[in-house]
């Protein structure tokens, strides 16, 4: 496994989990209630702050007990910018429809969840994309 | 999905040949030993200076470390 190809399986886990967590909090923090009504900026930007962080500290860690060659050719560099060229489809997709809601005038939960659900799915197919050429391959 | 490619090569042949592991060839043309084993397993189609390269590390000519059916 090379570098690239660990890097884009951890940032795939973090993210996951990252929001995976928030999702979880802000559900609790509801408690039932309308959802709209969490103060759920807090945690939000935590779990973005949280999910970078951790991929350094991974990636750090994995370095000191994993050692792997930091070598990056072409072949990284393709399948890099295919798998961004996939993700970055979904934070067109969540601009675009974060600009409908505020122009509706929707409450800002809504608008700033689905930015951040772009950026979350944007980095979960940009990661599966990656992780998936480096197995099946790039013909 | 991915298409698989029609791009077939005698790598593994031809550095076996040369008495050369999947590193030796990598660190070679300067890819990874990941690539290596992709090219050889034809999961991954070099680009055209790639091939080159390979093809003099291997001492041979282009078309015969890499073929492509007619």
């Amino acid at each position: 496994m090379t570098l690239q190809e660990r890097r884009s399986w951890t940032f795939l886990v973090v993210v996951v989990v990252a929001y995976v967590g928030y999702v979880i909090w802000v559900i609790r923090a509801a408690d039932g209630g309308p959802i709209a009504d969490v103060a759920y900026q807090k945690p939000l930007l935590i779990s973005m702050g949280a999910s970078m962080l951790a991929a350094i500290v991974i990636e750090i860690l994995l370095a000191i007990i994993k050692p792997v060659s930091t070598r990056k050719d072409m072949r990284d560099e393709e399948i890099g910018r295919l798998g961004d060229y996939t993700g970055y489809s979904f934070v067109v997709i969540g601009g675009i429809a974060a600009l409908l809601m505020s122009m509706a005038e929707w409450d800002w939960f809504w608008i700033s969840n689905t930015i951040y659900l772009g950026f979350v799915i944007s980095a979960v197919l940009g990661s599966l994309t990656k992780a998936a050429l480096y197995i099946k391959g790039m013909p | 999905m991915v298409k698989p490619t029609k791009l077939t090569n005698s790598i593994k042949d031809l550095r076996t040949l040369n008495g050369l592991t999947q590193a030796d060839l990598a660190d070679a043309v300067g890819v990874t030993r990941q690539t290596v084993i992709a090219i050889e397993q034809g999961k991954y189609s070099p680009s055209l200076e790639m091939a080159f390269q390979i093809s003099r590390v291997l001492g041979a000519r282009l078309e015969d470390v890499f073929h492509y059916p007619d």
